[in-house]
């Protein structure tokens, strides 16, 4: 055997692993991660069950109020919800050094990116999407319109999630981040925000309800394969010095 | 190497620009407020009254360029935003931020006339008009830039991370637009329109277009003057900058 092809057959054997194991490892810390702290969980819950219960009493507790504002109060609680946990997303990757690991690592990091972020959608907003009937049940709204609804939550929040992580990638490391984070978020959420509660609202007036459906689905597609190259962009940004 | 290129590549470095900047901005201020003033009294007093909205019409110079200029102002920093995230070129950092700013004055203005004039022809102050929720979320897109510019200490590395977001901005902005004529539509059948689609009479259109040129050249003169300012606060430490503080100190 030559030199040049002893060399290349040892490169192929130290070459990278494969992006699938990368992701399975990252799928299962992060899952462990949420295991080990599993009362993170439930604080997004208890926050959208006390903006729920103000509203009737800011509001007065007729039914027929509440039916008809019920999809729209539901919609951005759960929007509200999520900001606290987007703010904080690559924040302890950032402190521990994990986040530059990710920027090391060979797979690409858009990859890596979008595993992580799709774990946090299913671990921090999931639970919300979760307890939607008892919500929904809460605020009045009628029973053939909560599977629009939950539709609906199903296509935006991990939509909103990915444009979020955009921007908690930007402001990771930042003080006062908080405030800036629901700033910037505010322009991307409202196709999302009007989407959304332009379906839940067609369905209650027993219009169709399918096409702003759709159009999340598209953004949601859309936002899938780009999104994560941009928060990949934006990462490498917070981390250089 | 081709000569325009050439002279872009040297127009980059931040000293000659500094100087460039410096020499061409009192001609395009001098310029902007000659026809802007031009363009008041024609619009103020020489052009006549709205047959329906009597005099409270003229806002329209005010109100219409700077409304285009909100959105032309954002799309130069979303340009120079992408020259920054291309090719790192500090100079097209210094130019996207110090676009925001000015882009927002436009914008708050644009809002803020809008307001005084649709008190009077619509009887309110404020609607939720697909076009004004569109230039509100202009403005908030606007301080989520300044906003994020300001909350990173690293003045490049916070005007690199202020671009991405313009650029996530400039692909959103015509999303929200539509989707906002969308939700307004699905609402209500109100359809005012700012401007009504009828021939202008030339009398009303000539300063209209003399104020837009105006505010064009306005903003480029404001560009010019606080691109050498953030250009200075980048390169404080350097050798140009310091001997240009020792020549003022001298003077």
């Amino acid at each position: 055997m030559s030199l040049a092809t002893a060399i290349r057959s040892d490169l192929r054997q130290t070459s990278p692993p494969r992006g699938t194991h990368a992701c399975r490892a990252l799928l299962r810390r992060e899952l462990l991660l949420a295991w080990r702290r599993r009362s993170d969980v439930l604080f997004p819950v208890l926050y959208a069950l006390i903006v729920v219960t103000l509203f009737p009493f800011a509001l007065g507790p007729e039914d027929a109020l509440l039916t008809r504002i019920s999809g729209g109060v539901l919609l951005v609680t759960v929007l509200l919800a999520m900001l606290p946990n987007l703010e904080s997303m690559f924040r302890g990757d950032l402190e521990d050094g994990s986040l530059e690991q990710m920027l090391l690592a060979p797979q690409p990091l858009a990859l890596l990116v979008l595993v992580r972020v799709l774990t946090h959608w299913a671990t921090t907003t999931l639970p919300l999407i979760v307890v939607m009937p008892l919500l929904a049940l809460l605020l009045r709204l009628p029973i053939e319109v909560l599977p629009v609804l939950l539709i609906a939550l199903l296509l935006a929040t991990p939509l909103l999630a990915l444009m979020g992580a955009i921007l908690s990638a930007l402001t990771a490391g930042t003080r006062r981040s908080a405030i800036l984070l629901a700033l910037m978020l505010l322009p991307l959420a409202v196709p999302v925000v009007i989407f959304a509660a332009g379906a839940v609202a067609a369905a209650q007036s027993g219009l169709p309800y399918l096409a702003p459906l759709l159009w999340l689905a598209a953004a949601l597609i859309l936002a899938l394969v780009l999104a994560p190259f941009a928060c990949a962009a934006a990462l490498r940004i917070a981390v250089e010095t | 190497m081709n000569i325009i290129p050439l002279w872009l590549h040297k127009l980059s470095s931040p000293p000659v620009f500094y100087r460039f900047a410096g020499a061409l901005r009192p001609w395009f201020l001098w310029s902007a407020l000659i026809l802007g003033a031009a363009a008041l009294y024609g619009g103020l007093v020489l052009a006549p009254p709205d047959y329906q909205q009597g005099d409270a019409f003229r806002i329209i110079f005010i109100h219409v360029p700077c409304a285009w200029m909100s959105l032309f102002a954002y799309f130069c920093m979303a340009v120079a935003a992408l020259v920054a995230m291309v090719w790192r070129i500090k100079l097209a950092e210094v130019i996207a931020m110090e676009c925001a700013p000015i882009g927002a004055a436009f914008t708050l203005i644009t809002l803020i006339t809008g307001s005084l004039w649709g008190k009077p022809m619509w009887g309110t102050w404020w609607t939720w008009d697909a076009r004004l929720t569109s230039e509100l979320v202009l403005l908030f897109l606007y301080l989520g830039v300044i906003g994020l510019f300001n909350a990173i200490e690293d003045r490049r590395r916070g005007a690199r991370a202020a671009s991405l977001l313009a650029l996530v901005g400039i692909v959103n902005l015509p999303i929200v637009h539509y989707s906002v004529l969308w939700w307004n539509t699905l609402h209500q059948g109100q359809t005012v329109n700012l401007i009504g689609q009828s021939k202008i009479a030339p009398a009303m259109l000539w300063p209209l277009l003399l104020m837009v040129l105006a505010t064009h050249l306005y903003f480029v003169a404001s560009l010019l003057a606080r691109a050498r300012v953030g250009l200075l606060a980048v390169e404080g430490g350097k050798q140009w900058a310091r001997e240009l503080i020792a020549e003022k100190a001298d003077a």
